[in-house]
């Protein structure tokens, strides 16, 4: 077939001279720029466009935009396929790419239609009825075959190879929907000098005025809109988003929107998310026209009355040149008129209203269209695509008419997704035979068709008005400007009809979930009266489109069976996304290693020439080992312990979190936060710290260093520097505001290391200038400001490692300088550089406690700290530290284990049973929560919390690990594993 | 969400941590036991106003008292925690 056998000569918005080529399950077709894949695809006289979910029924075009329920394709193919694309939205490009869905082989031969003749026996909860028995056989092959029956398209599973951006904008007024409404809002918003942001889902502007044959101040509408359309492009402080869908309303002026960006040579990406901020937003989003249920009404060729007046418009495109208009309302009228003046052979108007006189009746009459008054389409008839319809007037009488195309007007929907997304509710309206917006709440204003007010006049006047009345609460001078005339039109009136009388069972509401009349007669018949549960038993409007044509029907075919006001029946809830929206584009630039920021010490780079080995903790990048050539994990840290133990190492310790505090109550502020005491905490001494929660669990540890009476540094753990922080923050804001004292993070101002090792007081004096680090002078928990190379340094001689062992902290910018100094003072001592997983199995010898003990479960007396506790001090955690089940004897206490047999392995995580006993609650001991293997002891170890630990010392307990099967018996031992009297710490 | 810091002013909810309820004030020292398990462990969750413990915490740090209508999302009052009584009067 010619690609143009179903174009007209002239007019459309297309353009002619350019000519594009595209596939189609394969077969090659051609279009002209300005088309969509479904323009393109009628042009060429395709009607049949995918096969529906359920029943594999033939689906031809019924829309024109986003409300399209049946032409959904896959674009492209591989990792870049997108199912589920409504034909109607995409616009037309070279080369592209489309592929039918659901259908099994190809889509002209199903053979799975026969699903169709069994149809009346897959009513509503088919499913949920026939596929119970047996229950093995639900994943083993009904859901299997079920799956390959129904459905959409299918994703690729495999990463999607787009780019998405993100925008944040702000403005005072959002315009949704760039229609007559949105268009005259955002005009005198504009004028006034309000910030405004117009977001239309389509190409271009103009809305339902590119569809319909109109006048504005005496000229076609389509002048009117090009000056609007540059006078809004030139003012500075209105911003135009073309092909962006504002997809949510969120609370407090906060929408979500898609922009669509795709361009042909790929340096855009994709689409942008856009989060908007507006002081209001105009809600023009206008009307989506309704089907009727009637037998048949799902054929190819049935289509919507407004998609062929903007096919006809748009892209000269005519669905069929015979068509018959079936309508409630006088916009079915309107749509025939346009296509009678298009040169259409218009065969029947259908009305199931009254005679009106109107100029649009009389125009039709006299171009010798036959016109049918209080008369239904009972059937529409035709095999492949509509080749007739069976006409029934109001005395039964039926009659045959042919035709090519059957266009048909239920009636108009306003568009008031949004304005119902924060829990509005829509009201019904008698009138209208609608829904419309819940009432404006300030921050949306629903104007125009969205509010039901269909007139082009109104329309208009709506939009200049919101526009006023926002811009004024704004404080915004805006006049209310003349408004522009329109020609006239005959007044909205409908004649309600969802479903005709003796519709059988293939009278389709819902096309994209293959829900029928019957379907929600059943189910009202069955007892679902809530609306909630019946759309969840019929799947009505639960489909990707969200029922934009199909859920106004369905309630009131429903509220009909039930016999109650479609009022009284309501709608189900609204929520957003309004269409579909891509995870990429939410994700946006968050993915991969953007999925979170990475944060690297000032020792990064250092450490990278030095050959580290780097592993995540948290956001954090960090050393893990520094091996040598040959070396695995296990060597090089065997060998970095070794060294530490023997001679010296230098370890990053940048992450720790670092708070400086100042004030004469800061000492009190200290004495409040830590459960251990502060008072006797001289200048120049550290002191270790443990800080409760208010339930008396431990929140964090650290070290608190003291400089003055009122002048202190606290570490606090990596992972809690933050919460630590804002824990804080809040006793200090909130609870105890009176204290004098004053704090912040200095954590990314001093960068550190540890220096530690037998020798390794001797290699920090060597680059040290002050303070001398003798053992007289600098003694186990001195701390002091001093200077390396007259740069100012804070030292402390604290022991992570068990060793003598120092942290210097030196302004981030002098940390590399710090490193190469002590690599290069410490040579001849073998120095070595280590990283995590040797600082890790040193603090498991020596029973520190880490991340894996202090995970918000545990005491100070479950990890051994009580006797730290002052008793008398009232500080966080001493109201409720002491309830019975947090000194109950039997609760699980830090131990030390060991594997009986030494060459097992230990895995974190395992459970401890009694020795031989089975792995059931009654039997839980407790758990494994660190294990290293210690090159001291030359065996694995591990740390863990142990029932009654004190008094399993020396026995024997099971540590099990379901999953992969293991049980490891182990020795319970002390927590600390090497130098439990402090000799070579202190030494 | 939006909320407005009576520092920074209207921030997205992105800038934002939230503590949960303001309500309870943390009990005397020697207060009991049932005054402190009150405190730290039950909370009601009203339909309506809710007084909510919020940091601006990627903004100027300053911890809000935001008193929020739960059923509607309206925020009906903003006030930095330190105007706030966090304690029961008249003590230390």
């Amino acid at each position: 077939m010619s690609p143009d056998a179903f174009r007209l000569r002239t007019g459309g918005r297309i353009d002619r001279t350019s000519r594009l080529a595209f596939t189609f399950d394969g077969r090659r077709y051609k279009g002209l720029a300005g088309d969509t894949l479904a323009s393109a695809l009628l042009a060429n006289g395709v009607k049949l466009f995918g096969r529906s979910f359920k029943h594999h029924r033939r689906r031809g075009i019924m829309g024109f935009g986003v409300e399209e329920p049946n032409a959904l394709v896959t674009i492209g193919n591989g990792a870049a396929a997108e199912p589920n694309t409504r034909a109607t939205m995409v616009e037309l490009a070279e080369g592209l790419e489309a592929t039918s869905q659901n259908r099994w082989p190809t889509l002209s031969l199903d053979l799975q239609a026969v699903n169709g003749l069994a149809g009346r026996f897959l009513g509503a909860g088919f499913y949920y009825k026939t596929f119970k028995w047996p229950p093995a056989a639900w994943t083993g092959l009904y859901e299997k075959v079920i799956r390959h029956a129904a459905g959409l398209g299918r994703a690729s599973h495999a990463a999607d190879p787009d780019r998405y951006d993100k925008s944040f904008a702000f403005c005072d007024v959002l315009v949704v929907g760039g229609g007559p409404a949105g268009l005259m809002a955002a005009l005198v918003a504009g004028r006034a000098g309000a910030r405004v942001t117009l977001a239309d889902e389509m190409p271009a502007l103009g809305g339902r005025l590119r569809h319909e044959d109109r006048r504005i101040d005496g000229r076609g509408a389509m002048l009117w809109l090009g000056e609007i359309e540059r006078e809004l492009a030139a003012l500075a402080n209105v911003t135009l988003l073309r092909r962006t869908t504002v997809f949510g309303a969120y609370d407090h002026g906060t929408f979500g929107a898609v922009e669509q960006l795709a361009s042909d040579d790929g340096r855009l990406p994709r689409q942008r998310f856009w989060q908007i901020s507006a002081g209001a937003a105009v809600l023009a989003t206008g009307a989506i026209e309704r089907s009727i249920a009637f037998a048949g009404n799902d054929l190819p060729g049935v289509m919507l009355a407004s998609a062929a007046q903007g096919y006809l418009f748009e892209h000269a495109v005519v669905a069929g040149w015979r068509p018959v208009v079936f309508t409630t309302n006088s916009s079915g009228y309107a749509t025939a008129l346009d296509l009678v003046r298009a040169g259409i052979a218009v065969q029947a108007v259908i009305d199931n209203g009254p005679v009106v006189d109107s100029a649009t009746a009389r125009a039709l009459h006299e171009a010798g269209v036959p016109l049918f008054r209080h008369a239904v389409v009972e059937r529409a008839v035709g095999g492949r695509a509509v080749t007739g319809v069976v006409m029934r007037d109001e005395l039964g009488g039926r009659r045959e008419l042919e035709c090519d195309q059957l266009l048909v007007s239920g009636g108009w929907n306003p568009t008031l997704h949004l304005a119902a997304h924060r829990g509005g509710r829509p009201r019904w309206d008698d009138q209208l035979a609608t829904f419309l917006p819940p009432p404006a709440d300030g921050e949306l204003l629903p104007v125009g068709a969205a509010a039901g007010r269909f007139a082009l006049e109104d329309c208009l006047a709506d939009g200049a008005m919101a526009a006023v009345d926002l811009c004024r609460r704004l404080g915004h001078a805006a006049r209310t400007p003349t408004l522009p005339g329109t020609d006239e039109a005959e007044p909205y009136r409908i004649t309600p009809l969802f479903a005709v009388e003796g519709a059988g069972a293939k009278a389709f509401v819902d096309l994209q979930n293959d829900v029928t009349v019957a379907d929600l007669r059943q189910a009202a018949a069955e007892g679902y009266r809530s609306i909630e549960h019946a759309k969840r038993y019929t799947t009505l409007g639960m489909a990707t489109d969200q029922g934009k044509t199909a859920n106004v029907t369905g309630l009131a075919i429903l509220a009909e069976a039930l016999a109650r006001p479609v009022a009284e029946v309501g709608t189900t809830g609204f929520r957003p996304p309004y269409t579909p929206v891509a995870i990429g584009a939410l994700a946006h630039h968050h993915r991969g290693p953007h999925f979170a920021p990475v944060r690297r010490t000032p020792l990064h780079a250092a450490q990278v020439v030095l050959g580290a080995v780097f592993f995540e903790t948290g956001l954090w990048l960090r050393a893990r080992y520094v091996p040598r050539p040959g070396e695995d994990m296990a060597a090089a840290s065997r060998r970095e312990v070794q060294a530490v133990r023997a001679g010296v190492g230098v370890v990053d310790v940048s992450p720790l979190g670092k708070i400086e505090l100042a004030g004469s109550d800061a000492r009190a502020f200290l004495e409040r936060l830590y459960c251990n005491g502060m008072a006797t905490l001289r200048p120049g001494r550290a002191r270790y710290g443990l800080m409760l929660r208010e339930d008396g669990m431990v929140l964090d540890d650290g070290t608190i260093w003291c400089f003055g009476s009122g002048h202190f540094m606290v570490t606090t753990t990596t992972a809690n520097a933050a919460a630590v922080l804002s824990h804080m923050e809040l006793h200090h804001q909130h609870f105890w505001p009176e204290l004098d004292v004053q704090f912040a993070s200095v954590s990314e101002q001093w960068a550190g290391l540890a220096v530690a090792g037998p020798r390794s007081r001797e290699v920090l004096q060597r680059v040290v200038d002050e303070p001398a680090l003798d053992d007289a002078s600098f003694p186990f928990m001195a701390v002091a400001e001093g200077r390396i190379g007259g740069v100012v340094c804070r030292i402390a001689r604290i022991s992570f490692s068990g060793e003598r062992a120092f942290e210097v902290f030196v302004p981030a910018g002098h940390a590399e300088a710090l490193l190469d100094c002590l690599l290069e003072a410490g040579a001849t001592d073998g120095i070595t550089l280590y990283g995590l997983e040797a600082m890790g199995t040193m603090r498991i010898e020596k029973g520190h406690v880490a991340g894996a003990e202090l995970d918000g479960r545990t005491t100070p007396r479950d990890l051994g700290l009580e006797r730290m506790q002052i008793r008398k001090k009232p500080h966080i955690g001493a109201a409720l530290r002491d309830r019975p089940g947090l000194t109950d004897p039997a609760r699980p206490m830090l131990v030390g284990l060991v594997p009986v047999d030494r060459s097992e392995r230990l895995r974190a995580g395992a459970l401890l049973v009694p020795e031989g006993a089975e792995v059931v609650q009654a039997n839980d001991l407790g758990r494994v929560t660190s294990i290293a293997w210690s090159p001291g002891l030359g065996h694995p170890i591990a740390l863990g919390f142990l029932a009654h630990g004190t008094e399993r010392l020396g026995q024997r307990v099971d540590a099990v690990f379901p999953l992969y099967r293991e049980r490891v018996t182990v020795e319970v031992r002390q927590s600390c594993f090497v130098d439990p009297e402090g000799e070579r710490l202190r030494g | 969400m939006r909320i407005t810091c009576p520092h920074c002013g209207s921030r997205g909810l992105t800038e934002f941590s939230q503590q949960g309820d303001a309500s309870p004030l943390r009990p005397d020292d020697g207060a009991g036991e049932a005054a402190w398990v009150d405190f730290v462990h039950f909370r009601d969750n009203p339909r309506g106003e809710h007084r909510e413990l919020w940091q601006h915490v990627l903004g100027c740090r300053t911890w809000l008292v935001v008193t929020r209508d739960t059923a509607t999302h309206a925020i009906l009052r903003v006030e930095p925690a330190a105007d706030v009584r966090g304690r029961p009067r008249g003590r230390t």
